[in-house]
């Protein structure tokens, strides 16, 4: 750790947080803001490139190792771009599986987010550890939710990191009517507690801090978006998911070395729960629509700070949807019988995205005709957060250059946690330092 | 190699008179394995009743000066900075415990290992410059003295609070050491390889995960990577018997484990082909 040293940098403590690490360079001349820079230090570990020479069968259990806290993501985006490359879709009922699955990480990663990463900032306390000081009961009702999350996907999935059970064509083994039957009354437990967790993060104090960025994600038809074939937007952005390509583009900064993301007309835009939110406010479920409009939620949540809202609204809807699906699966409705279909190889590309719990992640392969993968490309979430990112942190140190630097410091953390990165998905070590130099105003 | 405590000639005396300061450290990984310390959801606040969380970033704890009595590693070694920083880990723990198969065994990121690092940079960035890395990527063993190494991809949530309370009580972990087809046998599953003709690693594999492949009807796949003295050729030999390709073997044995022995050079020198260009 250093320390301050005359007129050099100030290095304070580590972000701490964030899944991952990184760091954020503020840089002050005459009292005047220059540059903001998250620089994230996750090492590259080269997925694209491993992936090359690799079965059409295997990147849902490879891919899934690039993140432990979102593994379904990245196992469903890679399952849905290797069956298109095939020209295999799967059936209604292993859909609706997946989509059940997903609701478990959605719960777990949000719950997860919510209490340990995120609610500390707003409760003046350093962790979720001096959290249960200050209020055990909130701590324990949201272990228990994150409890059942896990248990979900622990049912359908195996296991919660890292899941067994997903294979390209659908899953190995879908889960018994009578495991869903025993599990029904924990997902109707969640769906109590998700309320009360909405009722609890709306009642927070929040910063303002108003943005207007493109805000980007799925089309999931009827439904709130976790699957769909198109990619929408505020600004009228409406293409196939396979045109990605053609409309966003991956680019390196000298600061990082994850990848960032910008769309080729307009620049920086944002994925995740406030677009998501924006975009399909009116698909949500009727208790998570409840307990957005009781959280004093408009049809928009400009406000990166309320971000801990929108995300528990979200666990709220993927309990209600969860619900659903289990009932299907009980009564038969949904039908899971073939659990998986055939996916044999085909030399093409296909492409397939999906709903991380951050936002959008796209999945892109071409195969050979003996379904040997000879390209890969993943865009994560927070690689295409990382540029809008830095924008809000920009204006909210901007208004605040007259607080001191530890203040500033921990200000500006909690700005990078309203979008939960998850840095070694996009990518360590989250070093903050303020380099003020000149004189003041 | 280290693993004191699995030969039983560690110091296993209790860690100190007062809490017991505990660190988890971060290299090349993705964080499941830290993960599943947060998502011991039911033993969490006991645990921090009876531990000081020192450093965990992830969780919002950072003081990384200790000294720390346990230091829980994730990742392996893949960047010039991480060896430096491996170095001053160990300096500062009275007990240092890899979690998972990146820190005991290299973990996926190892596949560079078989392959060309230079080309890997062409292939996934446009400007290699901006990047610092090693040609090859190493588990902690290799670098500093490791006191207990937990395998896994990811670890067991149980087995991590077993190793967790060993090493605060001071008494050696209880984590057996057999395959994975010990514990489908005790599970009750039907063999996938035998009645399936599924190729599975069960017979080769550490145990950990209570055989969970398996008893979802597909076979094993080595997340937590070779058993003490395991011994894959006359498995190789069933596996081809069955009709399995050269390609496909090395393909199982070449994931998430693939830099250990003797998984590496399974089933032959055949490395992963990564010549495509875009």
């Amino acid at each position: 750790m250093t320390h301050r040293a005359g007129a050099g940098p100030l290095a304070t403590k580590a972000l701490t947080r964030v899944e991952g690490e990184g760091a954020m360079h503020v840089e002050i001349v005459d009292g005047r803001l220059v540059d903001v820079t998250l620089r994230i230090y996750e090492p590259p570990r080269f997925y694209e490139g491993f992936l090359r020479g690799r079965g059409h069968t295997e990147p849902p259990d490879i891919t899934a190792r690039i993140c432990g806290i979102c593994p379904v993501a990245y196992q469903m985006s890679a399952c849905l771009a290797i069956e298109q490359a095939c020209g295999i879709e799967v059936t209604d009922g292993i859909a609706e599986l997946r989509r059940l699955l997903y609701c478990g990480e959605w719960i777990e990663s949000h719950t997860l987010h919510i209490h340990m990463l995120h609610a500390p900032d707003f409760l003046g306390v350093n962790s979720v550890v001096d959290l249960v000081a200050l209020d055990r009961a909130a701590v324990e009702r949201g272990l228990e939710l994150k409890k059942i999350g896990n248990e979900l996907l622990e049912l359908i999935g195996g296991r919660a990191i890292h899941p067994v059970n997903v294979r390209v064509g659908g899953f190995y083994r879908p889960p018994s009517r009578e495991a869903l039957r025993a599990f029904r009354p924990r997902l109707a437990r969640a769906l109590e507690l998700a309320v009360d967790v909405c009722e609890w993060v709306a009642g927070f104090d929040f910063p303002e801090l108003d943005t207007d960025h493109e805000l980007v994600s799925l089309d999931d038809g009827d439904h709130y978006p976790v699957f769909g074939d198109r990619i929408v937007s505020d600004h009228g952005l409406d293409i196939a998911v396979d045109e990605f390509a053609s409309h966003f583009q991956e680019f390196q900064v000298s600061h990082s070395t994850a990848k960032h993301a910008r769309l080729l007309s307009r620049g920086n835009y944002l994925v995740g729960p406030l677009a998501r939110y924006r975009l399909a406010r009116e698909k949500l479920l009727p208790a998570a629509a409840a307990a957005a409009s009781a959280a004093g939620l408009g049809a928009t949540c400009p406000n990166p700070f309320r971000s801990i809202v929108v995300r528990a609204v979200e666990v709220v809807h993927a309990c209600e949807e969860a619900l659903r699906i289990t009932d299907g699966l009980i009564d038969a409705s949904i039908n899971t019988d073939p659990g998986s279909v055939e996916v044999p190889a085909r030399a093409g590309t296909g492409h397939g995205a999906t709903e991380a719990p951050r936002g959008l992640l796209y999945h892109r392969y071409t195969l050979d005709e003996a379904g040997t993968i000879t390209d890969a490309e993943i865009v994560p979430p927070t690689s295409q957060n990382q540029p809008t990112i830095e924008h809000d942190l920009f204006h909210f140190v901007e208004s605040r250059l007259d607080m001191a630097d530890d203040e500033l410091a921990r200000a500006a953390e909690v700005t990078i946690r309203n979008h939960d990165p998850c840095i070694s998905c996009a990518t360590h070590f989250l070093d903050l330092t303020v380099d003020r130099r000149g004189g003041t105003p | 190699m280290s693993g004191d405590l699995m030969t039983g000639t560690a110091d296993t005396t209790t860690i100190t008179s007062g809490r017991p300061r505990v660190a988890v450290w971060k290299f090349s990984s993705c964080d499941g394995c830290q993960l599943t310390l947060l998502d011991c959801e039911d033993e969490l606040l006991a645990l921090t009743d009876v531990v000081d969380l020192i450093h965990f970033l992830e969780a919002g704890h950072s003081d990384d000066d200790g000294p720390f009595d346990l230091s829980l590693v994730e990742g392996s070694i893949s960047t010039p900075e991480e060896v430096d920083r491996i170095h001053h880990v160990r300096d500062v723990s009275r007990h240092l415990v890899t979690i998972g198969a990146c820190a005991t065994a290299g973990g996926i990121q190892a596949l560079r290992n078989f392959g060309d690092v230079d080309e890997l940079l062409r292939i996934v960035y446009a400007r290699p410059d901006f990047l610092s890395t090693l040609a090859t990527v190493s588990p902690i063993s290799e670098h500093v003295p490791v006191d207990f190494e937990l395998r896994g991809c990811p670890i067991d949530k149980r087995q991590l609070l077993e190793v967790i309370s060993a090493f605060v009580v001071g008494r050696r972990p209880d984590v057996p050491s057999h395959d994975v087809c010990f514990e489908c046998k005790a599970a009750g599953s039907v063999c996938v390889l035998v009645a399936g003709d599924t190729p599975c690693l069960g017979p080769v594999t550490h145990a950990g995960c209570g055989a969970l492949c398996p008893r979802f009807g597909r076979g094993c796949y080595g997340c937590f990577g070779p058993m003490d003295s395991a011994r894959p050729e006359p498995l190789i030999a069933t596996l081809r018997a069955r009709g399995v390709s050269e390609e496909e073997l090395t393909r199982l044995f070449h994931t998430f484990n693939a830099w250990s022995e003797p998984f590496r050079d399974q089933p032959g020198p055949v490395p992963v082909e990564i010549g495509a260009t875009r």
